[in-house]
């Protein structure tokens, strides 16, 4: 629409409001350790099976339970596996099965609150009617049962955790969307002639954004939290994967001889959460800047 | 009643021994990311006892900011960074904060904006009076709740026992605005201060608010603050006013004194952007102000009204003049006031009247006997209770608007002018009736209407802020419709939109502007041109210009006029602000719960005889001369609600001329008078001219050169 | 009020069964069946063919839907596929054991939560408020396993303060009890506590920017009445909801936190179930958990109600 140079000027406004809600972002340092944490993370989950000294399957029965040492500074687990190369592997799985399932979550929530609170009526009642139903039912109970039908594949993993937060991601959405829609551009644009999909792509939905992207974050520590609680009781990704909260389950029969072989696994995942959460919450200060409230 | 206007009148002249509250060189200070800045700078401020001072200035000013630093109640990032504040004998800068807390609510009280945000929701209305008299009163309990008693009948609350029972929703704006009266009064301060307390409320509701205040006053012998942005207010019930201009004083004086005799050029321009009751957009053009108010980090050197005024020469830029007394009490910060005085009273341009434009032109819109109900609960939750009772916003409503014509809808708040619009534009669903535009038969549904239709009828909405997408550049917006409704390519919108926005006085570079990098009159300008972008004929402006400053008002009502001029576009202007409607129709109906029940030529609307309803609110608008003189009559209570409407005549629960049993069993009949000005009201027209009088708003002999 | 109260009524009623319908259908996406399972992989065409016919399993999904349900409402809830005992005593004395652990954990971080999220919200982005808002972050995230080991490492191994493991014997009492609740209780408090902060501090900061607050300090109102009366009536209104909507957290929390420390409760026989999959045990516990949190929503909804006046007293 606007001339190229009109783009440019308002690619840089933008640019330097970011860079602004940046700054704004180093006074709380809980943000900055959040960011820069999870940045490591994928740094690691990227390259981990490079930089781990072993992989992760190797096994050596004759040097098993050892205490960290120089040769393995996480020690060794019960089949003499290194958790230190395990871990770092690991982080490839925790991230990717939480992260795909948020990915599933954001965007069929994402479709259906858009769709559920524009059409509004019997349509949207109902919908929403059913996502309380899965609502009323702890998330950690239902993915054990649904897992317990389907199979703890990590396939199934990933669908469990995004058909279980695709209720919320669409609350939020709806809530949003339910406000935008009487806001007088969309008004305006309706009055224009608009089709519905100009109205919801172009004018809600970059609205819509920061709300989804602060949703997505928080969905995903979430996911992190329901991902490693399923591994831990064994009906999550399946063993020899060196998923976090399985090797931790796996490990709580060693406990009292080798506490190293559950001790980092564990801190792994508390790290990462805290990462996770400390980064959700600078996304909420950063892109909402009115608002305080959860969702 | 006694006239309360007359009787504070008397009081302005006297002397003022010794000020209740003195405030000298008052500097706030907002530490900000930026550095300091400095919202309010050198502001002195005497209030003595029993007077009323109104604090004007628009948005931005520092009003606000001035009054909490009075009271040393200022966010946590401002200080009062010099000056001293006196109550009395107390120097107020010297207590600590606990001593702080025994001075707010006992000597100085205060009466806040908004008065269903101001009230706790979970506290019964009782409470939160007797709480006040517990603390600084000393009472016990009991006498406590006898005490809020007496104060809810002090400010004259219908059934203050029930009342006192209640929680804050179950009130209307009124009434709430009445508790917080009661509460602040509760201690008889010796300050009271009173932010924008009728803002948010109905002209009728503001009037009878105002009533209060004054009566109350007569009885207390508290002085007052008054902020406001409204200069009808002021000289309604203010004794002296000071002008806030970007932090600091402008010009201050008795009521009479600056009001006739303005010594600034700010004062001056503010004045002459306030439409008149008696003249319209034929006879005159509004003075709007240019430019905008400056940010406390973006002062000029000199005077810091110089880039807006209109007298300004190179020595007003060179040193910022001091605030000097030029009569007894009459203070101003411009050198040029000799000067000022010598223009005279010119406050706005007396427009070439046109030719007589041809009695009628062709009929643009005709929308007949629009319903629309809503139905109370729907869904799936109708089925566990929720009765399916119908809220009627409106109730057969038809008007008729030719080419290059204006039609002013107003009504208070509810009274169902939005929502009718709304039928007209499509945006609600019409329950029936019937609309034509051009002779052709619309759908109900914005979205069945032809494109031809669309682009025919555009719509400007009352909030700027929501009225442009906040992630769509204004050249985006404003071009759409071009691309949509006139299939231009993309070279001819670009052009197209560089005119329109020449067309709305907003710079090209404006084009490629976020709407957070506008200010609110600059959005609503966007806005207009993205109206106007398609071309219609008809154009529905819902309260375009409420949310704005008077000066911004101005301005956009002149572009309105002068676009109407240029495109022959027909306007359904709705407000509650029977002044701009006034300036800007050629006929105006009254609406009151769903219905008409006036319609006229403006001129004829102002003049008796009018209906009831119609004369209230005429005597209700705050006029910002303090010389006319209204009769007040006011309405009792606030509108009914939509669900319940009342029989007979909907108006007779809260008519001040109600005739009798006839009002509340029968419809009333619709009356002619001349011009096809209609009345809709069981009195004869000729009873009703005669309980009018000769006319509502009397002019005395005017100063200076007038213009009709 | 009342037509408030029957609404909420009815959207429970239809959410129990709309939610037993979805755990009775998702039970049956399970590979071979259940007649395969009891009898083990080496039976018999026909013994299975039999069981089946024994169990109803022939019949249209609805019908078996129907007669689940039936029977589950009338207190018949089938027996275990494990240890054939009838299910209902149970789950209600694992329930019980439940019960006990959650309450404890209830009276130990809703009211924390409270306090610190109230204090954080006065202290908005100072020291306190970073503190808090850091630490509840990280325990709304940290899963009840990470948590309970490592408080076990320190609290119950490296200080021996209390024991590691809770499997207390099904006859013992509170008291008893007690010295194995507490490892656990705070374990699941946790996260609770960092939601319920959280969730208490930005209502409480919603509040403090109001009108009505700001006019009751202008009253004079000594500040800790202003906090009291006008911020907190307000504030924690939310949060009574919060608490409700928390309880399924908990539940979940439940499930972990017993499998950390062989606590035999609810959560450990669900786990233990799905271990042996005993089907109908699985339903059972599942449709007992949500009618639990369902309930709790409903007593949080009527608290709600009678607490807010726009409910209590209508329009």
């Amino acid at each position: 629409m606007t001339d190229t140079t009109g783009a440019i000027k308002r690619r840089e406004s933008k640019s330097s409001a970011v860079l602004k809600a940046f700054k704004r972002l180093w006074r709380y340092p809980t943000t900055l350790i959040g960011f820069t944490l999870v940045f490591l993370f994928l740094v690691i989950a990227l390259f981990g099976p490079t930089i781990a000294p072993y992989t992760y399957t190797q096994q050596n029965l004759v040097n098993k339970l050892q205490p960290p040492s120089e040769e393995h500074i996480f020690g060794t687990d019960q089949f003499g596996r290194d958790v230190y190369s395990r871990v770092l592997v690991g982080s490839r799985d925790v991230l990717s099965v939480a992260g795909a399932g948020t990915a599933v979550a954001v965007f069929l929530g994402l479709l259906l609150g858009l769709i559920s609170a524009y059409r509004g009526g019997l349509f949207d009642e109902l919908i929403m009617r059913f996502m309380d139903v899965i609502l009323s039912i702890p998330p950690l109970l239902l993915a054990m049962v649904i897992l317990f039908s389907l199979g703890p594949s990590r396939l199934n993993v990933i669908l469990v955790v995004g058909f279980l937060y695709i209720p919320m991601v669409a609350r939020v959405v709806r809530s949003v969307v339910l406000d935008l829609k009487t806001r007088q551009f969309v008004e305006a644009a309706r009055l224009r002639g608009e089709s519905s999909f100009y109205i919801l792509y172009r004018e809600i939905f970059p609205n819509v954004l920061p709300h989804l992207a602060v949703e997505a974050s928080m969905r995903f520590s979430y996911s992190i939290f329901l991902v490693a609680s399923l591994g831990f009781l064994g009906l999550g990704v399946q063993p020899p994967s060196p998923d976090w909260g399985l090797m931790v389950g796996e490990a709580r029969t060693w406990f009292h001889q080798a506490r190293w072989v559950l001790f980092f696994p564990a801190g792994a995942i508390a790290l990462l959460v805290v990462a996770v959460g400390f980064m959700s919450d600078g996304l909420r200060r950063m892109l909402l800047p009115g608002g305080v409230s959860d969702a | 009643m006694p006239d309360p206007a007359a009787d504070f009148k008397i009081k302005e002249n006297q002397d003022i021994c010794r000020p209740v509250l003195d405030a000298r060189d008052i500097t706030v200070t907002y530490r900000t990311e930026k550095g300091p800045l400095h919202t309010v700078r050198n502001v002195n401020l005497q209030i003595g006892s029993g007077e009323i001072y109104g604090l004007v200035g628009e948005s931005g000013s520092g009003k606000s900011t001035l009054a909490r630093a009075l009271v040393r109640y200022l966010p946590a990032n401002g200080i009062l960074s010099s000056g001293s504040v006196h109550l009395g004998d107390t120097d107020l800068l010297a207590l600590t904060k606990a001593e702080m807390r025994k001075v707010w609510g006992a000597r100085v009280t205060m009466v806040h904006q908004d008065p269903n945000a101001a009230i706790n929701p979970a506290i019964p209305i009782g409470e939160q009076i007797a709480e006040v008299a517990r603390i600084h009163l000393h009472m016990n309990k009991n006498d406590a709740k006898d005490k809020a008693m007496e104060m809810l009948n002090k400010v004259r609350m219908p059934d203050p026992e029930s009342v006192a029972r209640r929680y804050a929703h179950q009130l209307s704006g009124g009434m709430l605005q009445r508790v917080l009266i009661a509460i602040a009064m509760t201690t008889n301060p010796e300050l009271l201060i009173m932010d924008e307390p009728t803002t948010a409320l109905d002209v009728t509701t503001e009037a009878v608010i105002l009533d209060l205040i004054g009566e109350l006053m007569f009885e207390y012998n508290t002085a007052i603050l008054y902020i406001t942005h409204n200069l009808g207010v002021v000289a309604r019930v203010c004794n002296r006013v000071g002008v806030l201009y970007a932090g600091e004083i402008m010009e201050e004086g008795c009521i009479s004194r600056v009001f006739k005799n303005k010594l600034h050029p700010y004062t001056r321009g503010l004045l002459g952007c306030v439409p008149r009751v008696d003249a319209n957009k034929k006879d005159i053009s509004l003075k709007a102000i240019p430019g905008y108010i400056p940010r406390p980090d973006q002062l000029p050197h000199g005077c810091i009204f110089a880039p807006r005024c209109e007298l300004v020469e190179p020595a007003c830029e060179e040193k910022r003049p001091s605030l000097i007394e030029i009569e007894s009490g009459h203070l101003t910060a411009c050198r040029r006031h000799e000067e000022l005085k010598k223009i005279g009273d010119v406050v706005a341009d007396t427009r070439e009247s046109h030719e007589e434009e041809a009695e009628y032109g062709e009929l643009v819109l005709d929308a007949r006997n629009i319903k629309k109900y809503f139905p109370v609960s729907a869904g799936l939750s109708s089925i566990f209770g929720g009765k399916g009772s119908e809220v009627k916003a409106v109730d057969d409503m038809s008007v008729r608007m030719r080419r290059s014509f204006t039609m002013g809808i107003v009504g208070e708040s509810g009274c169902g002018k939005t929502t009718f619009a709304r039928c007209i534009m499509g945006l609600e669903q019409a329950t029936s009736g019937e609309i034509e535009l051009e002779g052709e038969l619309l759908p109900y549904s914005v979205a069945k209407r032809s494109w031809e239709t669309l682009r025919k009828m555009q719509m400007v909405f009352q909030n700027p802020d929501a009225s442009l997408n906040p992630q769509h550049p204004a050249g985006e917006s404003v071009g759409r419709p071009l691309i949509l409704l006139r299939d231009m390519s993309r070279k001819q919108v670009q052009e197209r939109v560089k005119e329109l926005f020449q067309a709305v006085n907003l710079p090209e570079d404006f084009i490629n502007r976020l709407p957070h990098e506008l200010s609110g009159g600059e959005k609503q300008r966007v806005a207009i041109a993205r109206a106007f972008a398609a071309d219609p004929i008809l154009m529905v402006c819902d309260e375009p210009i409420s949310s704005l400053d008077v000066s911004v008002q101005a301005s956009l009502m002149n572009l309105l006029v002068d676009l109407q001029e240029s495109q022959g576009t027909s306007y359904l202007f709705i407000s509650h602000d029977l002044a701009a409607v006034r300036h800007l129709s050629d006929w105006i109906a009254v609406v009151y719960l769903g219905r008409l029940w006036e319609i006229g030529s403006a001129e004829d609307v102002f003049v008796p005889p009018c209906h009831p309803y119609t004369e209230a609110l005429l005597s209700a608008i705050p006029i910002p001369d303090p010389d006319i003189r209204q009769d007040s009559i006011r309405l009792k209570g606030s509108v009914p609600s939509a669900m319940n409407i009342p029989s007979g005549c909907r108006f007779h629960t809260r008519c001040p001329r109600k005739i009798g049993p006839i009002c509340e069993n029968e419809e009333p009949p619709w009356q002619d008078a001349e011009n096809y000005h209609q009345i809709c009201c069981h009195i004869p027209l000729a009873e009703l001219r005669s309980l009018q009088g000769e006319g509502l708003i009397k002019k005395p002999q005017s100063a200076g050169g007038d213009s009709k | 009020m009342t037509s408030y109260l029957i609404r909420r009524i009815g959207f429970i009623l239809i959410t129990l069964v709309l939610a037993s319908i979805i755990i009775f259908s998702v039970t049956q996406f399970l590979p071979g069946d259940v007649a395969g399972i009891i009898l083990g992989q080496f039976a018999t065409e026909t013994a299975i063919a039999n069981l089946r016919e024994e169990l109803g399993l022939n019949q249209p999904l609805h019908i078996q839907y129907l007669s689940w349900a039936g029977g589950f409402i009338q207190g018949d809830w089938g027996n275990s596929l494990t240890s054939r005992m009838p299910i209902r005593p149970i789950v209600m004395e694992r329930l019980g054991n439940s019960a006990m652990l959650a309450g404890m954990a209830l009276l130990i971080y809703v009211p924390l939560g409270i306090i610190l999220g109230v204090i954080a919200a006065l202290k908005r982005d100072k020291l306190p408020d970073q503190l808090i808002s850091g630490v509840s972050m990280a325990f709304v995230g940290l899963p009840e396993f990470v948590s309970g080991l490592l408080l076990i490492t320190f609290l119950a191994i490296g200080l021996e303060w209390f024991p590691a493991n809770s499997s207390i014997s099904p006859d013992s009492t509170f008291r008893e009890a007690f010295p194995y609740l507490v490892l656990p209780a705070i374990t699941v408090s946790l996260t609770g506590l960092g939601y319920i902060a959280r969730m208490t501090r930005s209502g409480t900061i919603d509040v403090l920017r109001t009108d009505y607050v700001r006019a009751a300090d202008l009253k004079g109102l000594p500040a800790w009445q202003v906090l009291i009366k006008h911020v907190l009536r307000n504030s924690l209104l939310p949060t009574v909801t919060v608490v409700a909507m928390g309880i399924g957290w908990l539940l979940g929390g439940l499930i972990v936190t017993e499998a950390v420390y062989g606590y035999p409760g609810l959560g450990r026989l669900i786990v233990f179930s799905i271990q042996r999959q005993d089907l109908p045990m699985i339903q059972a516990c599942s449709m007992i958990v949500v009618a639990v949190y369902s309930i709790s929503n409903l007593i949080a909804d009527i608290l709600y109600g009678l607490l807010n006046p726009r409910i209590r007293v209508g329009e």
